[in-house]
């Protein structure tokens, strides 16, 4: 791919990421993952406010816009991972912040950082059935406010009934 | 005591759609409103749910590649790149430049029919009716190119995890060229009988407008972010396949309301002819299709890969788990972010603004709805 090829200069630009963070919140950042040109952040969910507000607002980062956020369930070890893609604007740049939570708990909204996170969070909800604390207007998205179960869980079957 | 009328007056909920004609689908908005004003709105979505990310988890990777055509069926093979593009960054896969710059041509021709699908509607919406047969009538032209690269018209799936599934038949770069030839004189035509048509102008100017500030906090990406004049395009800023080595602008509108992302979009049909006819003339010869396993079977890991579609950041997020199917896909559809700045323009404007509101940015309900 071209595009990894060419920004050679992309991990030392990393760096002073996870540098800038380490120096602000020691203990917030549990693990950090550099794979394929993009960097993953695993924050502890209680600093997912302040972290992702520094991200927003550090002149030298400005992540301000929020790509996209997904939950993935790992059913074997009962956690979900929900991952936020960070993109900049003015620098170009990408990182992948992520929480790791236990089934049944709930991360707080990230409504008021980013507004786009709204719409993507209730998808979210929807689709994984993990609840946002703070978040305006938590309902169903895409399926009917009737329907029962949340289909990306791996527990959800793809038709009919699990057997 | 006699009241006055304005007394009788109250705030009335209205449903737009889902069966609505300029809603481009099944998009249901509940309308608050105070006589023909609009006081709040709320999308309401889901009415084209088909749990495509579901049904990615139940295919290989290859599999998944029809799927994808169904996401934005205006512009297949935009979302065909912006997969296969994902896979070959999971699995570290370089693609023969021929490849790549096939995929551009291909997909810079899409970015035109899928504009001129967008300005034919619009203008339609708006009571232009005209402008939708001539833009028809070319988009026509670009089906037929496909057909002839592919054998489909719509739904191409004809890139492959590698590269191509075919190389171009003989005759496909004059039939392009030819095309590009007369395409510019085309756009003008449009404008001629748009850009400065006094009805067209006071249906659009000063029209729903978003500020830059507000529409990046509300994520929209693609015209409809540049229209605000934000300069962000993906192929320049991170730049995919030989984008970098193509010479085109980035259009940008000042205001933010419905004329210019209207007039964002037909300079972006300019830049397509220009990249387009670069990309001709630049084209090597050789391999169609990089060395890939018969078995697609990425390592574990996972990537997000984004490309600029014509609708905005057309993402896929993908987890592997090392095995023949993917762990998880994750969509990022613009479409669907871009919808959730509707509200925002349509309030405090008048019931048939929203139809030109709607219109402007430019949804398709396969890529909201999923």
């Amino acid at each position: 791919m071209n595009n990894q090829n060419e920004k050679k200069e992309l991990p030392e630009n990393y760096e002073k990421i996870v540098n800038k963070i380490n120096s602000i919140f020691s203990t917030a950042i549990i693990e950090k993952k550099f794979d394929r040109g993009e960097l993953t952040l695993t924050v502890k969910p209680e600093f997912l406010i302040p972290v992702a507000e520094f991200l927003k607002e550090e002149s030298e980062l400005k992540f301000n816009f929020l790509s996209d956020i997904c939950a993935v369930h790992f059913p074997k070890e009962k956690k979900f991972e929900v991952v936020y893609n960070l993109y900049s604007i003015p620098y170009h740049h990408r990182l992948r912040l992520k929480v790791r939570i236990n089934e049944g708990e709930s991360v707080t909204s990230l409504t008021r950082v980013w507004s786009t996170a709204n719409w993507l969070e209730r998808e979210v909800y929807d689709m994984s059935g993990i609840t946002f604390d703070g978040h305006p207007d938590l309902k169903r998205i895409l399926l009917s406010d009737d329907w029962e179960g949340h289909p990306l869980r791996k527990d959800y079957p793809l038709s009919g009934e699990e057997k | 005591m006699t009241k006055t009328y304005l007394e009788h007056t109250k705030e009335i909920i209205m449903n737009m759609g889902p069966q609505h004609p300029s809603t481009h689908g099944v998009l249901r908005i509940k309308l608050w409103l105070d006589g023909e004003t609009v006081v709040k709105s709320e999308p309401i979505i889901g009415y084209l749910h088909r749990g495509i990310e579901k049904l990615a988890e139940y295919r290989t990777y290859t599999q998944f590649m029809p799927i994808t055509d169904r996401l934005d069926y205006v512009s297949a093979a935009s979302n065909n790149l912006a997969w296969v593009q994902a896979v070959e960054k999971l699995m570290g896969i370089e693609v023969p430049r021929r490849a790549d710059f096939i995929r551009v041509i291909i997909t810079e021709l899409m970015r035109i029919a899928n504009h001129l699908v967008w300005l034919g509607t619009q203008a339609n919406d708006i009571g232009a009716v005209t402008v939708l047969l001539y833009c028809f009538r070319e988009r026509e032209e670009i089906l037929d190119i496909f057909e002839m690269f592919c054998g489909a018209r719509l739904t191409l799936n004809a890139f492959r995890i590698g590269g191509l599934a075919n190389d171009i038949p003989p005759g496909f770069k004059e039939k392009v060229k030819n095309f590009i030839e007369r395409f510019p004189k085309y756009i003008d035509d449009y404008e001629r009988l748009l850009s400065e048509n006094r009805i067209w102008l006071q249906r659009t100017k000063n029209v729903g407008i978003i500020t830059a500030e507000e529409a990046i906090d509300l994520g929209l990406s693609g015209p409809s972010l540049r229209a605000s004049g934000v300069k962000w395009d993906i192929r320049k800023s991170n730049p995919y396949a030989v984008y970098d080595e193509l010479e085109f602008d980035i259009p940008t509108g000042e205001v933010g309301d419905v004329y210019d992302r209207y007039k964002v979009r037909i300079e972006e049909m300019r830049q397509s002819v220009r990249i387009i006819k670069q990309a001709l003339e630049m084209m090597p010869e050789g391999e169609i299709r990089a060395k890939v396993p018969r078995i697609i079977k990425p390592p574990p890991g996972e990537v997000y890969h984004s490309i600029e579609a014509p609708k905005g950041e057309l993402g896929f997020y993908i987890v592997s788990d090392g095995s023949t199917m993917p762990y998880r896909v994750k969509i990022r559809a613009p479409s669907f972010v871009n919808l959730q700045a509707l509200s925002k323009m349509i309030e405090g404007h008048l019931v048939a603004d929203i139809v030109a509101i709607i219109g402007s940015i430019d949804i398709v309900l396969g890529e909201v709805d999923r």
